[in-house]
């Protein structure tokens, strides 16, 4: 059960059942869709950008322990940030979970992950890295302005 | 980690009297002795395809180490043996489903195929705009999305059949909406989903009456209980062979003669020809019309000692086995908190889909895994059918002749340990 313990560490599941920032934005100027095939995740994600800087951000749906906790640790952490900064977290996260410096990452020191190091366990779980990037995903195209849904398939 | 809270142990109706014994059965699947993250592996995910029984693996190896050559074409020995072998296969086919003859088993890649191969050839010869083809709120993809595609293609109206609250076949509905411009009825025998069986004799009857030709989906069936297509008087059977403990990349299309007879060939190529000239090709005759290509003849071959072990076993038998163990799972699961089971059919047999309240089934699927516990979770390609039962995904088990009490018991205690792990 140990290695269960390193996925579902309390604080994910905390945030599983008390996700943060959980509900619409009113006044958000851009809205993202994400699902994940696999499973049925989905994810609607609200975001008010302001001067190319996050000034909040906030999601619904529905999903399995994993993609909730990481899209309400998410939420936390990219408040404040800007586009860039916001990007670079998720590179970093990316390398995180899988374990892989994804191609095309900067070669710019890591940001801090600070909470998010709560979701190293997902890489020693190959099948679950969809859950726990899905809301990223769903981030980077809300951020990118992308229009269609985003699939984690 | 607090103490666990298993149930308590029940016994299982005694076997006396059955033909064999599902314990026994283990010793003649490697796979089941390999330890699963240090357990012994619970394997209930038969219904995405079955383990393979040793005589299965031993017939593969043998084949490409005796008798690897290519088939009806060769004047050598060897490609006269595996010829024979590779016909032999089909003729093990026929007498298992009881075609009329091997000129209605086609060989193809899966039901899938299988399906596709009919959709297209069917619509070609026999569709017109404005036709119709029913298939039910139960189907999985591969029964839905090659109907989509024709339907697009050709003009035809694709027609759902609702489930009642039981997970049944809706027969009011299904009556309301079969009508003479119904030309195609697709439906499972068996749901992948919900374990329902389907009364299909009762469906072709009424499909006949109104002049429709029946496909039906057996990918489900086939491994679960005795199936006779003469009986059943369907015009079109699909399945796979890796559903039912032989290899993958094998499936089945039974159809009726002067059916395929009627239809044009699916593909174009070698082993379904006659004569080829650049002015006019004669296509070869049934049913290597449909069999374009060199076949898969090794996993074909070795299909034959799947079927053998089935026979041997009895399909009666295995039906009367698995029923019991289904009915004792059904009963487990019922007594563990929060268990939502899907579909209440009366007529039931392999799948149970089901989800435990406040755990994600994916987030049970890695749970339960790590307890060496082998489920599915998630839309089960039936998205559907997840829709009509307002959830996104579901955890499902199914069962194969292998699976016993002990199975059963060890998937309850991982689901008591599932809600022990995330506070329930």
């Amino acid at each position: 059960m140990s290695d269960l313990r390193d996925l579902y560490q309390e604080m994910i599941l905390d945030h599983q059942r008390h996700p943060r920032n959980f509900c619409v934005l009113p006044d958000a100027t851009r809205q993202q869709e994400g699902y994940n095939l696999l499973c049925g995740d989905r994810i609607t994600l609200y975001l008010k950008l302001r001067d190319n800087r996050i000034e909040n951000i906030s999601f619904q749906g529905s999903g399995c322990a994993i993609s909730t906790a990481s899209a309400s640790v998410m939420t936390e952490s990219v408040k404040g940030k800007t586009i860039e900064e916001a990007l670079a977290l998720f590179e970093a996260f990316h390398e995180l979970v899988t374990g892989q410096v994804s191609p095309g990452a900067g070669r710019g020191p890591r940001p801090s992950l600070g909470k998010l190091a709560v979701f190293s366990g997902v890489r020693e779980f190959p099948v679950r890295v969809k859950c726990a990037t899905l809301a990223w995903h769903t981030l980077r195209a809300a951020l990118e302005g992308r229009q269609e849904t985003v699939s984690t398939e | 980690m607090s103490r666990l809270s298993v149930p308590r142990p029940r016994l299982a109706e005694p076997n006396a009297g059955s033909k064999w014994q599902a314990e026994a059965l283990r010793d003649e699947f490697p796979i089941l002795q390999r330890p699963i993250r240090g357990k012994g592996l619970v394997y209930l995910d038969n219904a995405a395809t079955t383990q393979k029984p040793r005589a299965v693996i031993e017939a593969l190896r043998r084949f490409y180490e005796e008798l690897n050559a290519n088939v009806h074409r060769g004047i050598h020995y060897l490609s006269e043996q595996a010829t024979q072998a590779f016909e032999q296969t089909r003729s093990a086919v026929q007498r298992f489903i009881g075609a009329r003859s091997t000129r209605e088993i086609i060989f193809t890649r899966g039901t899938t195929e299988s399906i596709n191969l009919v959709a297209w050839s069917f619509s070609r010869r026999f569709l017109q705009p404005g036709d119709e083809i029913l298939i039910t709120h139960m189907e999985h993809h591969s029964n839905i999305v090659p109907w989509q595609m024709v339907c697009e293609e050709r003009g035809v109206v694709l027609r759902t059949v609702p489930l009642t609250s039981e997970g049944e076949l809706n027969w009011s509905a299904f009556e309301r909406l079969l009508s003479s411009k119904t030309k195609v009825v697709s439906v499972a025998h068996v749901s992948n989903v919900l374990g329902t069986v389907n009364p299909v004799r009762e469906i072709v009857r009424a499909a006949h009456a109104v002049g429709a030709k029946v496909l039906v989906d057996g990918a489900q069936a086939v491994p679960h209980l005795p199936v006779d297509v003469q009986e059943l008087d369907c015009d079109f059977y699909a399945f796979s062979a890796h559903k039912m403990y032989g290899p993958t990349g094998v499936g089945v299309l039974y159809g009726k003669e002067e059916l395929l007879e009627a239809m044009p060939p699916y593909q174009g190529g070698g082993d379904m020809i006659a004569s080829v000239s650049f002015e006019r090709t004669t296509y070869n005759t049934l049913p290597y019309k449909f069999e374009a290509g060199t076949p898969n003849i090794a996993d074909i071959v070795a299909f034959r000692a799947a079927i053998d072990f089935l026979n041997r076993l009895d399909m009666m038998e295995v039906y009367t086995q698995e029923e019991k163990l289904t009915k004792y799972a059904l009963t487990a699961l019922h007594e563990v908190p929060g268990v939502v089971i899907y579909g209440r059919p009366a007529h039931r047999c392999g799948a149970i889909a089901f989800n435990l309240d406040g755990i994600h089934p994916h987030d049970l699927g890695t749970v339960l895994d790590q307890e060496g516990i082998a489920i599915r979770t998630g839309h089960h390609c039936a998205q559907p059918l997840m829709d009509w039962l307002g959830v996104a995904a579901t955890a499902r088990a199914s069962f194969g002749v292998y699976n016993t009490v002990e199975d059963v018991d060890r998937l309850v205690a991982g689901l008591y340990r599932a809600r022990e792990f995330f506070h329930l």
